[in-house]
């Protein structure tokens, strides 16, 4: 009974949740209703995974109304796999958000940022379930105008800055988003993804559908945050409050890109073969260029958080990499890196972030002593660390290999020395976060660990980093028959 | 005991340990005797394993599969057992090396010292007993990772920056090169495992083969081939036991062993004749001997001649790995052996003279030999198997790598070998040579304390014993080679 | 069944004002370093979207879309349907805006850009 209302109630409870936050006014009902929120959101993808995995894809149509006029939900094992993604982050960041928040954001502030923090899963899990292009735009902002206000809440000044570049260059990205589609909707009449993937092939002006995709991968792109388009990201990750960083690193990069594949794939992917146009050659350019510039930005950048954002744009330049290889092995690769980041990137903000909340600074110098200050938080920004380079035993390194193997899979060796030689860059980056942490005086006389509420948390993020770099089970299976759906088109 | 649950203990006895010892951290007594303890029964299991594997039944832990195709798995191979039980062995003798050498020199974070050091071990292992080349990736970078807070031990500008140098170029190579050769493998033939004969012959015509070992030899950046090889002398800041075991034995014969475990075992040693280009491997190395050993000459510190003395050595191995014939690839294992037992003698001197004499300097040696006159006695061992001067284990394994290259008719490749077996005394003789025989300058000092001194002379009784007892490594060395005797 | 993606005419005249507001918009955003003068900017960009998407929903000769006898062409509702959501995303888009540009001249005394970067970082 109710399991079958439950791709609605995915998007649904946290939108409720939202409004019922905002009208509290006490700070710890606040945390603990988004925190409630988040881990039934996090069981109900769990069972639209195990559903999806098991029964084939579940088409959900809202209010009754047939596809293609209603909007349609669809969950298949690409996007459970990132519903699952989304809603396990904001479960496992919400434990951790009560200290973290009380220490940065104003007290009256509180059920704001939780509203905010509950709205922003909404759209993230709403533009990932929905099979109306649409729709996709209204979760997008819904998503988007909620992480402004997040950004917004840090306590630094600049925060609000970067929260309004990036309101500029958001609401820039997803308008020519919904240009693009709107192109496509002209020409086929149609919003929803398989109904457009079908009609798309009976096109015969193809020009609109071409200027209509070009805008979809501007906007994207701009979302995505790929080099290089990727100007919004690194203030806004650096300014935003800890929790805040660590939920849209990991999640809302990663929705776009999720868009991105739907659409090349699913929907244009049967009548516009992503790997006969000339996308794959600037997509890989570009990628390439994000892995290198960006490293070598983060290798500049004196604050940790900074540094971090521009890891994350690197990181991003892998994932669309495997995206412009365009073999099926390719997008498994960046299926699984995409995941993968999002865990090791999740992981590496909530331990920065209790760094910070003890060492008070955000410059990587304030990170002097860690390592007898604050051993456990050290350790773990070690193993995460590790993952961001690429070493063998964690995430990192699964999803470099995958990536590798599909390179030299399309003769591309020079594509692969590209991928895992700029693992030597991340290896000077990270290296600067360990040696200040243990060669520097320390920075403060305070030698305490971060409280246990947020330790664990992170800790949790970190051992995944562990467990899936060693069981790839989950992540690699899933992700290699999510990618043979897209590139076969879930249409069939 | 089930002999795969053996192989599982290998890696486990001292990664457990590392748990142990940190948990003992504040009672030095009780940390040690863990540190000891581990190594002992690390050992054991070596040598039940020898025992078991004797009987011919290939050994193998159940598969662990992290990627489609890919998966850890450890077995035993007679390369990995010889490696493995050389490390372990000499893991007993350095850990009494360095209770007497951190206690007498109040060595800071002795903790975190013996913590890294079993971790480094395990990796080793690891190593030892890869069953194909994802294992042996995995505990090749964990090695590197273990051993990297062991370099910048000290804390201090010159250690860090050592530090960096020592990650940049390990981390470098093999995460650039080494993991794409690895990936290249995987993807050529759907297995990375060791397999007798190599596993690339069919699928891999001469061009890849050239491009693949180059990369190999290149990427495992632990075999110290020039031009990787400037993150050994820098590894020198590190406190002298880690030099000894490490820096002499673990971390580069992981090099040498793993690229004589890829000639061997993935490209395969007939298959690279076929497409000939061992040549190729062979001048290089050639070169890399000669050249370290003409840098040792200059080098005034004791450690870092003794450095650069490693680098050449190494290169020995790696030669011999290329002139691909069984006899050299003999002489290659039993190198490691021999190389490991001198090398790590030399050093244990070394580090006996720092602590005792607080010199590190070849010019401050004079007349040492006197008050100091057992260490310097193993120290003259340890230079003798440098030379390859019976009788100590160096003469057996040069002259297995000597008579390969004279039955292949390989002139070039004796005339380096005998060069450098000229450099090699010239820059290790001299320091002998003004320990005893020039006057000090009275200095009041006797030897080192009681456990360097038994250390280093174990280990110098090991010399000479390869020497008058080869036969259990011989033996090892010719099932590599695919003999049977 | 009423066939409401029946053929749709595109209209030039109207794309041709898009495509100017387009760029207008786009222009503003990007030259002006007020931090008002560019939401204005933002809301014409917007704008053209709001005509791109509306004109095509014109059918020659339909009626609108309101079931009557007779009547065999109706013009397409669902373009001004998903226009009416867009027009209230970009209400609140600009509303959230305003509120950042006030509280940034709360914080820095100024919405000009470089003035804003000048204080945070003095050359």
């Amino acid at each position: 009974m109710i399991a079958d209302h439950l791709p609605a109630l995915q998007v649904a409870i946290p939108l409720l949740a939202a409004g019922i936050c905002a009208m509290l006014r006490r700070s710890v009902p606040a945390w603990a209703l988004a925190t409630a929120t988040s881990l039934v959101a996090a069981a109900i993808s769990a069972w639209l995974l195990a559903r999806a995995a098991s029964g084939g894809p579940i088409s959900y149509r809202l209010g009754s109304w047939e596809p293609p006029w209603g909007i349609e939900y669809r969950v298949d094992e690409a996007n459970a796999l990132l519903l699952l993604l989304v809603a396990g982050i904001g479960a496992v960041v919400m434990p951790y958000a009560r200290r973290s928040v009380a220490r940065e954001i104003a007290e009256e502030s509180h059920p704001w940022f939780y509203a905010s923090y509950l709205l922003c899963l909404t759209g993230l899990l709403g533009m990932s379930i929905t099979a109306d292009a649409f729709n996709v735009f209204v979760f997008m902002e819904v998503a988007s105008l909620s992480s402004y206000v997040l950004i917004a809440l840090g306590r630094d000044r600049k925060a609000l800055f970067a929260a309004y570049q990036y309101l500029i260059l958001g609401t820039v990205g997803a308008t020519f988003f919904i240009i693009g589609v709107g192109f496509l909707y002209v020409v086929t009449g149609t919003l929803n993804m398989v109904d457009l993937a079908a009609r798309l092939a009976t096109v015969e002006d193809v020009r609109p559908v071409v200027v209509g995709i070009a805008f979809l991968s501007v906007g994207l792109g701009l979302k995505l945050a790929l080099f290089p388009l990727h100007y919004w990201l690194p203030n806004a990750y650096a300014y935003a409050p800890t929790v805040g960083t660590a939920f849209l690193a990991a999640t809302a990069t990663k929705v776009a890109i999720y868009l991105l594949l739907r659409f090349f794939f699913t929907v244009l992917g049967p009548s516009f073969p992503f790997a006969a146009s000339p996308i794959p050659a600037i997509w890989i350019a570009l990628s390439v260029a994000a892995i290198i510039l960006a490293s070598i930005a983060a290798i500049h950048q004196a604050g940790i958080k900074r540094m971090l954002a521009y890891s994350s744009v690197a990181q991003i330049g892998y994932i669309t990499l495997g995206i412009g290889i365009g073999s099926e092995a390719g997008l498994t690769g960046a299926i699984v890196h995409l995941f993968n980041h999002a865990v090791m990137k999740g992981a590496l903000f909530l331990l920065v972030g209790g760094a910070i909340l003890r060492g008070g600074d955000m410059n990587i110098d304030a990170l002097g002593g860690l390592a007898r200050r604050m051993p456990a938080t050290f350790a773990g920004i070690v193993i995460a660390g590790l993952s961001l380079i690429g070493v063998p035993g964690t995430v990192g390194f699964v999803g470099k290999w995958l990536l590798a193997s599909a390179a030299i899979e399309q003769g591309q060796l020079w594509l692969a020395f590209a991928i895992v030689g700029a693992s030597a860059l991340a290896v000077v980056y990270v290296w600067r976060i360990v040696e200040a942490a243990c060669f520097r005086p320390p920075s403060t006389e305070e030698f305490a660990e971060m409280p246990i509420s947020m330790l664990m948390p992170a800790w949790i993020l970190t051992a995944l980093c562990i467990y899936f770099g060693l069981d790839t089970s989950l992540t690699v299976e899933v992700a290699g028959r999510a990618a043979a759906l897209l590139i076969g088109g879930a249409a069939t | 005991m089930n002999p795969a649950t053996l192989l599982l203990l290998m890696v486990a006895i001292p990664g457990a340990s590392t748990i142990f010892i940190a948990l003992s951290g504040a009672h030095p007594n009780r940390r040690e005797a863990v540190t000891l303890i581990a190594a002992g029964l690390l050992f054991a299991t070596v040598a039940a394993l020898t025992l078991d594997s004797w009987g011919g039944d290939p050994i193998s832990t159940a598969p662990w599969p992290i990627l489609p195709g890919v998966e850890l798995r450890l077995a035993i191979e007679p390369l990995g057992l010889l490696f493995g039980a050389v490390a372990s062995l000499l893991w007993i003798v350095n850990s009494i090396y360095s209770i007497g050498y951190m206690r007498a020199n109040r060595e800071p974070r002795q903790t975190s010292f013996y913590v890294c050091f079993a971790a480094s071990l395990a990796a080793t292992m690891g190593i030892a007993f890869a069953a194909n080349l994802a294992t042996l990736f995995l505990f090749y970078e964990m090695l590197t990772l273990a051993t990297y807070p062991l370099v910048v031990h000290k804390h201090n500008a010159e250690a860090i920056r050592a530090g960096r140098i020592y990650l940049a170029m390990l981390l470098g190579s093999s995460l650039v090169l080494f993991l794409s050769a690895v990936v290249w493998v995987y993807l050529l033939t759907g297995t990375g495992d060791f397999v007798s004969g190599g596993i690339v012959a069919r699928v891999a015509d001469a061009p890849t083969t050239g491009v693949l070992l180059a990369l190999f030899v290149f990427g495992i950046g632990k075999a110290a081939v020039m031009p990787i090889h400037r993150w050994l002398p820098a590894a020198m800041v590190a406190p002298t036991p880690v030099s000894a075991l490490l820096h002499a034995v673990a971390v580069v014969k992981a090099g040498v062993f793993s690229v004589l475990k890829v000639v061997v075992y993935v490209l395969g040693v007939d298959h690279l004749a076929e497409v000939g280009i061992g040549s190729w491997l062979v001048a290089v190395a050639g070169f890399t001997v000669l050249a370290a050993s003409v840098i040792a000459l200059f080098q005034n510190n004791l450690k870092r001649r003794l450095a650069y003395s490693t680098v050449s050595q190494l290169s020995y191995v790696v030669l011999a790995a290329g002139l691909l014939a069984p006899l050299s690839t003999v002489g290659a294992a039993l190198h490691i052996a021999a190389h490991a037992f001198g090398k790590i003698t030399l050093f244990f001197a070394a580090g006996a003279i720092y602590t005792a004499a607080h010199k590190t300097e070849v010019s401050e040696l004079d007349g040492i030999g006197r008050r100091m006159p057992l260490t310097m006695a193993a120290f003259a061992v340890g230079a003798f198997s440098m030379i390859g001067l019976p009788p100590t284990a160096g003469f057996i394994s040069k002259w297995y790598i000597l008579a390969a290259a004279a039955e292949g008719g390989h002139s070039i490749v004796l005339a380096v070998l005998l060069l450098s077996t000229l450099l090699n005394a010239a820059y290790l003789l001299p320091p002998v040579y003004v320990a005893f025989f020039r006057e000090g300058s009275g200095e009041m000092h006797g030897e080192a304390p009681a456990p360097i001194v038994v250390a280093q002379g174990l280990t110098a009784i090991g010399c000479i014993a390869l020497f008058l007892f080869p036969a259990a490594a011989l033996d090892l060395a010719w099932r590599i080679a695919g003999v049977v005797p | 069944m009423i066939d409401l993606t029946g053929t749709i005419e595109p209209v030039r005249a109207i794309h041709g004002g898009v495509v100017v507001l387009m760029v207008v918009g786009l222009y503003v955003l990007v030259a002006r370093g007020n931090l008002i003068k560019k939401l204005i900017g933002l809301g014409v960009f917007q704008t053209s979207v709001y005509l791109l998407y509306i004109a095509p929903g014109k059918i020659a000769g339909g009626s609108p879309p309101i079931i009557a006898d007779g009547i065999v062409t109706y013009s397409n509702p669902l373009p001004h349907v998903l226009i009416l959501t867009a027009i209230v995303v970009g209400v609140a888009t600009l509303a959230l805006g305003l509120a950042l540009v006030v509280r940034i001249h709360e914080e820095y005394g100024t919405i000009e850009e470089d003035e804003i970067l000048d204080r945070d970082d003095p050359a």
